[in-house]
Order: C-alpha cells, then structure tokens, then sequence
C-alpha cells in the first residue's frame, strides 16, 4: 500500500502486475492442460502389437455367430462355434486380403470376394485361399475376451 | 575280348558273394542284380544299379526283378534267363501295362501307399500320349518312365522328383518346348516360354505357393490332353470358383460358345496367363473388350461403364488413403477409420470379380457399397485434417500467452531499471 | 495480510534452508554488461532446454517399450491413440536439436571470446564433457523409436568405431550388444539415454554451474583493455527476468516447431532389409560424416576412414586442451591464433555440413 502510494504510476504498475499474473496462470495452464491430458491413459489400453482386448463381451457372441474386431491394423474374426467354443483367426483372407465373415447357414468361414472358404479351424478348404487363416490364442478373463498372436 | 570281360564280372560277383558272407546283409535275401551290376564300370548296365538306391520303389522292398523279371538268387547270366521271367529292358509300349500291374491293383497297392489313386494307366489311356502309343504305336510318344524317370522314381512331394511342382514345367518342356521333336506333331513350342510368363509360375516359384497350377494341373497328370474349348471355363474353375460360376451365367459364356472361343482363355491367353488389371476392361490401351467391342455398341459402352466405376471406386479409396495417411502422419489417431476403408478396398476387390458376370445391375450395387464406404472414409479424414488446424490454434493461443509474458518482463525490467 | 503470511513463510524456510544465504549471494552476482553480453545467455537457454529434455523424456517413459519387437509399436501407439503423445514426442525431439544447436553456440562463443582463460579451466573442461554427453545423448535417442531411418543410421554411425585399430572389433560389440544392430543394442543405447548419460550430466551440469557461480562471467579482454571501468547489472532479477525472456521465446520456437513439423515415426526397422538409398545421420554429425567420405580408401599404410576418425579424435583431444594450449592468453596477452583457428572450425563445420545436405547422396 505504502509502495504504490509512492510509485508515480499506480495504475500502470496494477496493470503490469495482472499481466504478469495472468500470462503466467495462462501458461501454468497451457503447459498442465497437455501433460495431464496425456497422462490419462487413453481408451485403447495396450499398445503391444501381440495382444488386444476386445471392446465386447463372450455374451455378445452367441453360438454360431462371428464378430469382427481390430488387432492393431488388420481385422481379426472371432467365432463362437455351434457346439460354443471361442476362436479367433486373422480376418484377412490369405488370397488377396479381403476381410473375410461367417456364414451361418453352413458354419464356414466365408470370403465374399472370390467365394474362399475357412473351416472352423481356419483351414482353405474350398476356393482360391491358398494357405489358412492365422489362428489367435482366445483367452476369457472374467467377462473380457483378450485375443492373442501365438508365439 | 567279350569273353574275357564276362569272365571277369563273374569273378567279381563270386569274389563280392564269398566276401560279403560273413556279412550282416548276406543274412538278408540276396539281390545279385544289384551287387554284379554295381561292380561294372559306370554305363550304361552299372547305372541303374547305382540310381535305384534311391528310388521310392527300392525303399519299399522291390528289387529289379519287380520289373524286369529273372531269378536274383542265381549269380551270373542264368539269372538272366527269359525262361524265369527275365524280359530285359521292356518295350516301350509295354510299360504302362507293366506299371499297371501293380499301380492299377487297389488290393496290392493298399499295402504300399493306401492314399494314392490306382487310375493312372487308365486315364494315361486316354491321353493323347496313351492313345498314340496305343492307336499309333508311336515310340516317341511319352509313357510313365519318360516322366517318372525309369530308376530313380521319387514321390510327387520329393523337390528332386521330376514331377515336384517346380520342375513340373521344365519336365513337359523336355519334349514341348524342343521344335524337333515336335515337328512331325505339328505342335507349337512356345508353351513352356509362354507359361514362364504367367502369374501361376510366378506364384509357385516366387510365392512359393505349389497349390498354383503348372502343366498337369490344367491339362492333367496321366491324361494329358489339351482341354477342349468349351470347357477350358471347368479347368480355370477349379481354383477360380467364383470368376467360372459368373461367367457361366454370362451372356459371354454363351457367345463364346456360339463362336468357338475359349472361355477365360479369350481375355486372359491359356499359357502366359498375367496378373489381370484394370486396364483390361474399357476400350482404352491394353483393353481386352476392345477386340470385338467399339464405343458404337452396347458392349463396348458397357465396358467403359465397368471400367469408370471401377475407377472411381479406386480413385475414391486412395484419395481416402491418402487423405486418412496424411493426418495420421500429422500425429491424428485415425486408424479407426483407416481400418474401415479396408471395406472399400475390399468391394474393389469385389466389384473386379463381378465383372465378369458382364452384368451392369450387379456391379453397380457392389460398387456403390463400396464408395459409400470410401467416401466416409474420405470425410473422417478431412475431419481429422480439420481437427489438426484446431490444434494449430491451440498452438497459436499459447504462443499469445507466451508473448504477453515477455511483454510484460519486458516492462517489468524496465520498471526495476527505471526505479534504480 | 498476504504480505505477512508470506514473510512469515520465508522466516520459517529460511531457518530451515538458508535461504537468506543464497539471496545474499544472488544479490551480489553481477553481470558484466558490454557489447558481447548476449552470448551470456547461451548457457542459460541450453540449460533451459536440458531442463525440457528431462521433463519430457520422463513423460516419453510412461509410455515407451525398449525392445525390438515393442519399441516401434509402442511410439507409434504414442502419437496416435495418447493424447498430446505427438507433441510431448515432437517437443522432445525438436528441443533435442535445439539444446545442441546451443551448446554448439555456447561453445564457440566461449572460446572465440577466451572465457576459459584462467581460472576457468574446468569449466570449460566440464562444459566439453557436457557437449559430448550432448551429442551421445543424441545418437542413442535417435535409435529408440526402432524405424528404418534410425536403424541404418545407427548402424553407420556405430561402424565407424570399429576401424579403430587393435579394440575397435571388440569396442564395436560392446556397444552394439553383438555383431550387429539389433534388439541388444536397443537396450543398450535405452539404458545409456534413461540412465547413464542423464546421471553423468547431472554432475558435470552441478560442477558446471557451481564454477560459474564461483567465478562469476568472464569478461572478454577487449572489453576489458577499451573500456575502463565496465558497467554491471545484478543478476537478480535483471539478467534472470531477461534469461526468462529467452526461455519464454525457446518455449514459443518450440511449440511451434512441434505443433507445425511433428516428429515422424516412418517405418518400422527391418533389418533384413537393404538400407534404402541416402541414410543421413542426425545434421550434427553430418560434417564429420560427410568429411569421412572425401577421404580416400588408404592413407599410406592406413584405412582412409581410419585416419578421419583418429583426425577427429586428436581434435577432440586438443579443443579439451585449449585452455593450457593457448598459453600467450595465460600471461594474459592478446593472441589471435585461437580466434582464428575458431573461425576456421565454424566454417569448417558448415561448409561440410552444407555439403551433406547438398551433395548427390550416390557419391
């Protein structure tokens, strides 16, 4: 108070003092936005390109039914075989890459680009498809489905 | 002179008989065959003693009198003695019937190698080697030991057997690709050169997938014949199902008929089959349409209507990658969305095979599928790009911030300097 | 009401810590003030940026997996699915560059105006050591995202210690963790980047900065000889506000330079892969890379590559010993041999540099 009294410019130094203040917070602010934001860890909770945990549930695939899911870039396909056992297969289609589906009526693995068929062990067995599909590890954690390359 | 050299193997052999008496494999049956005609010098009677070793019959039991007959018990020339069966070096025309015996036997053959089939002879029968053989009694002609090999015959699955998938080609070009030979057939020689040129040995010798066809598995293994022009579409079928079925259902499958000519062959040739593209369609460079089809007909104004959809369908999905690309090397997270064009790149793939079901209602719908897919791949990605001009804005906020800072150090140096 | 909690705060940590102390030496420390007084602030900003280095290296750590098969994946799971993960990792490697661009300034500043003329010696002994730490810091940074760039640069760069004679084999190894690149040296160079070097900088940077304290700024002989009776500021707060003004103006630079060139993670490394057409190594090193091969293939009886890096070895050897070398600045006379052969290294180093950059990588 006594300073400010004595200073010639009171007003000039008020406004100095706030811009100080406020730049700073603004910066404090500017630099912990980022950092704190990136400390959060994001959705997708693995960055390991040998493991993925799906976004959905064992109970979300009934028995003779398939879901699609995301392993790292490339799709992988997860069958739940009529008699209800889990299996996963890289989705991608060993003739020329189309993402293959399940076909109910006949149990196979189907791909609708050239008529290439998997059984349910991911073998070729009929069409273009020269090798099988690449089996993954199924593995259920409580109510979570963790899909894994072999080794 | 002749006397004197037959003399000496018979010494040879009785020397090799005495000396391996002791032996553990004297307790085995004797196989005289083998043990004189070893002892000759390299040629033409010692050859065959040598490669047998390591023939697929010799480790299953048979000894040379399987198929040459004689008794391999007796040492010297009475084991050669047409009386006990001995025939020698068989004629060519009977040698299919001499596999036969056992080949053709389902009974005798299931104790050896239950799996493999015992129709050889039969289907060599029909073949246009068997039935020059047979009708013509041409000797030229191939049988079983001209691409078995006579004494070193190896399983199919063996890479040193001729008839391995890699070797396939260059054995049938023994003969095909030799103009000679084929002379008096009339038949062209560019088949091996031509096939060399084809995705299908592409496939087996840099893909190393042996599933891909070579030779027998378009013309067949014993009954090799050229495939005839109708249905050369049944032979390409059998891998490419999809492709056969709907052009079966094509009106082109019918006109080609009508015309006499062959089927897939028509657009894709038979022996230098290339990887298909997309410039095959329309009318344009490189056009297989363009050979019958002009932009005055239907046809052809057909074809280029393929070939635009496709394009587009193309255009559209790499513009998407390439957009989708460009932000994610911005540091965007679009992988979501780049995984979802995947089924752009897929009705691609599609709309390619259903071309040539030449049918205008089905590759519209596949290629529409497809653009919808590519196009909201395309707007997530402008999207991602907008959002990264927001991050330049963040940037821009806190630079502001940073320069009111310095302004007003700046004035606060000032003000303690002043004051001093 | 503030003003008294807070003197009440200060009484209470001064007791404890001394702060009063440290205040009373702050308010003795001037600063010379005369026409080469900017480059006082180069230690300052390189300090700066090794104080942003450590901030965002730790913050890489939460996140990075040193080992072949994780590391790329682990970067670019990073840059794509962490928020702000691109501009901590692009903040890291643009402040990385920066921080050496200013040490390399410092230096020369330093030596063009003599600053280690007796008695800073070690200072300039302890700041060498820091630039090596510095660029070593550098090198085995520039690896651990696992792409192809990095990987083939590494394996350039570590070669050229194997045409030192006798221990270059077995040195070679050493620091690859075997014959090769590969995941071994990975770690290793992970261990030196996260452990090692920051644990050796951190001493020489308090040795450093200790002697600086203790000795004060140098004045430069020609302020000193022309000016009688230099002018001075305080330390406190004048030179430390406008040392922040430089900071806040590093910052700005920096941020942009993340926000607007993020740092790219090209392709995963394979190392059965050819190496493709014109690896650079990191612009720092690229007067020394591109001076190796302008050399020819043998020097008398020697390798030609050889011979540059026992070349650069001896340089190094002998900028370390520039403060007992340059003995007429020891008896205090003016001598002009060291400034000159500092031009000579600056442009040196950046007519080769220009030249690594300009020249037809096939060559």
């Amino acid at each position: 108070m006594i300073d400010e009294a004595k200073s010639p410019e009171p007003s000039r130094r008020k406004f100095l003092n706030w811009l100080l203040g406020t730049s700073v917070g603004g910066l404090l602010l500017a630099t912990g936005f980022p950092v704190s934001r990136y400390l959060i860890p994001p959705e997708a909770a693995e960055s390991a390109a040998t493991t993925v945990r799906l976004p959905f549930g064992p109970e979300e695939v009934p028995p003779n039914t398939a879901k699609i899911f995301k392993f790292g870039s490339k799709a992988g396909i997860l069958v739940r075989t009529p008699a209800g056992e889990l299996r996963a297969f890289e989705a991608t289609c060993t003739h020329l890459n189309c993402t293959v589906q399940y076909r109910e009526d006949i149990g196979h693995i189907w791909c609708a680009c050239h008529n290439g068929h998997f059984d349910l062990n991911g073998i070729n067995i009929s069409g273009p498809p020269p090798r099988p599909l690449e089996q993954f590890v199924v593995n259920e954690l409580a109510d979570q489905i963790v899909v894994s390359k072999g080794t | 002179m002749r006397r004197r050299f037959s003399a000496a193997v018979i010494l040879a052999c009785i020397a090799m008989t005495v000396g391996q008496a002791d032996s553990a494999l004297a307790q085995e049956q004797q196989d005289t065959c083998l043990t004189c005609h070893r002892a000759l010098p390299a040629g033409r009677l010692a050859d065959p003693a040598t490669l047998y070793a390591e023939d697929v019959h010799a480790a299953e039991g048979f000894r040379c009198i399987a198929c040459h007959g004689g008794d391999a018990t007796v040492v010297g020339p009475a084991a050669m003695d047409p009386d006990k069966g001995y025939i020698g070096t068989p004629e060519r025309q009977q040698i299919p019937a001499l596999c036969g015996r056992c080949h053709s036997n389902a009974e005798f053959m299931k104790r050896f190698n239950p799996a493999l089939r015992v129709d050889q002879v039969a289907e060599y029968e029909t073949s246009a080697h068997g039935q020059a053989l047979r009708e013509n009694d041409d000797p030229n002609v191939a049988t079983c030991t001209d691409c078995h090999q006579s004494h070193s015959i190896k399983a199919a699955s063996d890479p040193r057997s001729t008839v391995h998938p890699l070797n396939v080609a260059e054995m049938c070009g023994d003969c095909h690709a030799d103009s000679t030979r084929m002379e008096p057939y009339r038949l062209p020689t560019n088949q091996l050169d031509d096939y060399q040129t084809s995705v299908h040995w592409q496939m087996i010798t840099d893909g190393g997938d042996l599933s891909a066809p070579t030779c027998n598995d378009c013309h067949g293994n014993h009954g090799a014949a050229p495939p005839g022009v109708s249905w050369v579409g049944n032979v390409c079928g059998q891998c490419h199902a999809m492709m056969a079925d709907l052009f079966n259902e094509s009106r082109h499958s019918r006109v080609f008929a009508l015309l006499g000519s062959p089927g897939c062959a028509t657009c894709h040739n038979n022996h230098d089959v290339h990887p298909a593209n997309d410039d095959m369609l329309g009318l344009g460079e490189g056009s297989v349409c363009a050979r019958c089809h002009t932009d005055e007909d239907p046809g052809g104004q057909t074809a280029v209507a393929f070939r635009s959809a496709i394009d587009s369908l193309r255009m559209t999905t790499e513009e998407a990658h390439a957009l989708l690309l460009r932000a994610e090397n911005a540091g965007m997270e679009v992988s979501q969305a780049l995984f979802e064009l995947n089924g752009a790149e897929d009705a691609l793939i599609k709309v390619r095979a259903t071309v040539h079901s030449f049918d205008v209602d089905a590759v519209t719908t596949e290629t529409e599928a497809g653009l919808e897919i590519a196009v909201e791949a395309q707007s997530r990605g402008r999207e991602a790009l907008a959002d990264l001009r927001f991050r330049r804005l963040g940037l821009v906020a806190s630079v502001v911030i940073i320069v009111a800072l310095i302004i007003g150090l700046v004035m606060k140096i000032r003000e303690i300097e002043h004051g001093a | 009401m503030d003003r008294r909690w807070l003197g009440d705060l200060w009484t209470w940590l001064d007791a404890r810590l001394g702060l009063s102390y440290v205040q009373k030496i702050a308010a003795k420390k001037d600063v010379p003030v005369h026409r080469h007084t900017i480059w006082y602030y180069l230690g300052g900003m390189t300090l700066f940026l090794f104080m942003v280095q450590v901030a965002t290296g730790v913050l890489l750590l939460f996140y990075y997996r040193p080992s072949a098969e994780e590391a790329y994946e682990s970067i670019q799971f990073l840059m794509a699915e962490v928020e702000f993960g691109w501009l901590i990792r692009s903040i890291h490697a643009w402040a990385a560059n920066l921080m050496i661009l200013t040490v390399f300034i410092h230096l020369f500043s330093v030596l063009l105006l003599k600053a280690y003329r007796p008695p800073r010696e070690i200072t300039w002994i302890s700041g060498i050591a820091l630039l090596g730490l510095s660029i070593t810091f550098g090198f085995t940074g520039y690896l651990l995202p696992w792409n192809e760039l990095a990987y083939f640069a590494t394996r350039v760069g570590t070669e050229i210690i194997g045409v030192v004679p006798i221990v270059g084999t077995f040195m070679l190894s050493l620091l690859r963790g075997g014959p090769d690149v590969s995941g071994a040296t990975l770690t290793r160079f992970y261990a030196i980047h996260v452990a090692l070097l920051p644990a050796a900088a951190g001493v020489f940077l308090a040795v450093h900065l200790f002697l600086v304290q203790k000795h004060g700024m140098s004045t430069p002989d020609s302020v000193n000889a022309g000016e009688q009776g230099a002018r001075a500021m305080p330390f406190f707060p004048n030179f430390l506000l406008r040392d922040l003004i430089g900071w806040l103006t590093a910052l700005a630079i920096l941020a942009s330079l993340a926000a607007l060139f993020p740092a790219e993670l090209g392709v995963k490394a394979d190392p059965f892969q050819p190496a493709p057409v014109g690896i650079k190594p990191e612009w720092y090193f690229m007067f020394m890379f591109q001076s190796l091969k302008y050399l020819p293939a043998h020097i008398l009886f020697m390798e030609g590559e050889a011979v540059g890096v026992f070349a650069f070895g001896i340089a190094g050897v002998l900028l370390l010993l520039v403060p007992f070398l340059d003995r007429p600045s020891i008896r205090g006379q003016r001598e002009r041999l060291f400034i000159w052969l500092g031009i000579a290294a600056i442009a040196y180093i950046i007519v080769l540099t220009i030249l690594g950059y300009t020249a037809n990588p096939t060559q």
